[in-house]
């Protein structure tokens, strides 16, 4: 493709940094799973997939690093907290095991369904890493349904807590395609190649069901996000920043 | 009669080959399939530089920088250019299917099962589907998988219940 305007790559900037940004924090958050788990499968697993997301991270923050002349290590882990651009869903906190199930079913899919769209970008980088993404994810895709399902028929304690962090999720789920500033821009130059609102649609033809087909109730409103769902943060964020910069504060001069 | 010298690409393959995977030592680097390719180009000050194409297998593979660096000072020790570098690259996915038949057999032999055949275009159904895994150990196919994930983000856990065994398969992917 010919070569970006500045408005352009500030655009196709944007997209990589709330996408690495998902992966990552999300990759934190389900990393603390690790030893704690409610089986030892599951201990192995979530380790597994979170270091995945976080392999998936770097390798976009490496992306947009080339593209912005700035350093990978300093993107991940050099900015202060309100400086990341993760989607809403990923500013809880984690509790119980039903919660992160619900939390994970949810962005997976809304994962799979961006990265579907993206495998067609026309920025070819881009497009080839989301090949490389996608068959890895398919095993998170498939794991977590299996484990959705796993609650939703386990027994009445399982289910309604399932049942009850859909509800609590679902609004700040819809955040993963919560608009970008330069999103008209990026669709023009077809390195997205469909509106985030029409990726949002599509994810909850393929959630609904699902819920529905395991009888979990489906929360009604789903108002379309606007983009303060990706620039506004919690204490619980802030408290995981804090862990996740601790390493690199200890002494910002270090090389890694 | 004098047998011909190696070529230069030849001593290149040959000295890839001979490096092992970091975390399964018994497959190479080549019979991995994580060597895309390599080539010789001028550099402005009139010498060599050796570039030699690194597919990751998994992203988050921490391995990977390990083998960076052995690829780099293995090539380097060579003296085949004045300059190596090891380029990561995505212009090409590295799958499972890129595991030579000399590498899945290496990987049986130390106790993995090779992976699943899935094919050019990956389709996240044949994993539900398909028999997955022949116990490393005594062939039988009368095996279970326990977890999918698995030590590393490349190994998934299987249990044969003939002869009782739990083993790893590499994932396809």
């Amino acid at each position: 493709m010919t070569e970006l305007d500045a408005q352009t790559q500030e655009a196709l900037a944007e997209l990589l940094l709330s996408m690495a940004d998902d992966e990552f924090v999300l990759g934190f958050w389900d990393s603390e799973w690790t030893g704690i788990a409610p089986i030892l499968e599951e201990d192995v697993a979530m380790s597994s997939v979170s270091q995945d997301e976080i392999g998936h991270a770097k390798a976009l923050y490496e992306l947009l690093a080339g593209l912005t002349g700035d350093d990978a290590d300093r993107i991940a882990f050099g900015r202060p907290a309100d400086g990341y651009r993760h989607a809403a869903l990923m500013n809880h906190a984690r509790t119980d095991w039903a919660s992160s199930i619900a939390r994970r079913f949810l962005y997976e899919n809304a994962d799979a369904i961006r990265l579907e769209s993206l495998a067609n970008s026309s920025y070819q980088p881009l497009a080839d890493l989301v090949v490389k993404m996608r068959r890895e994810e398919t095993y998170h895709l498939l794991h977590f349904d299996l484990w959705l399902r796993r609650l939703a028929e386990g027994g009445e304690e399982s289910r309604s807590r399932l049942a009850a962090a859909i509800d609590e999720l679902w609004a700040d789920a819809q955040a993963v395609f919560a608009p970008l500033a330069g999103e008209a821009r990026l669709v023009a130059a077809r390195i997205l190649p469909e509106t985030l609102e029409t990726l949002r649609a599509r994810w909850l033809e393929r959630v609904r069901p699902r819920l529905e087909a395991l009888g979990l109730p489906v929360p009604a409103a789903a108002t379309p996000p606007d983009a303060d769902g990706r620039i506004r943060h919690t204490e619980e964020f802030a408290w995981l920043h804090g862990e996740f910069t601790m390493v690199v504060r200890s002494d910002e001069a270090a090389t890694w | 009669m004098v047998a011909a010298a190696p070529t230069r690409d030849a001593t290149v393959w040959e000295a890839l080959g001979q490096l092992a995977d970091p975390e399964i030592p018994a497959i190479s680097l080549v019979d991995l399939g994580v060597i895309r390719g390599f080539a010789f180009d001028a550099t402005p000050d009139g010498g060599e530089r050796l570039t030699v194409e690194l597919m990751p297998t998994f992203l988050g593979c921490p391995a990977i920088e390990v083998m960076r660096q052995q690829i780099g000072e293995r090539l380097t020790e060579l003296k085949v250019a004045n300059e190596v570098v090891v380029e990561l690259t995505f212009a090409e996915a590295w799958t499972s299917e890129r595991i030579t038949p000399a590498g899945r057999e290496a990987l049986r032999t130390s106790g993995f099962a090779p992976p699943v055949h899935i094919g050019s275009e990956f389709d996240g159904e044949l994993l539900t589907v398909l028999p997955l895994a022949t116990c490393p150990y005594c062939g039988s196919r009368n095996t279970t998988l326990e977890n999918p994930f698995g030590p590393t983000l490349c190994r998934s856990i299987y249990h044969c219940a003939d002869c009782r065994q739990p083993f790893e398969q590499f994932k396809a992917v």
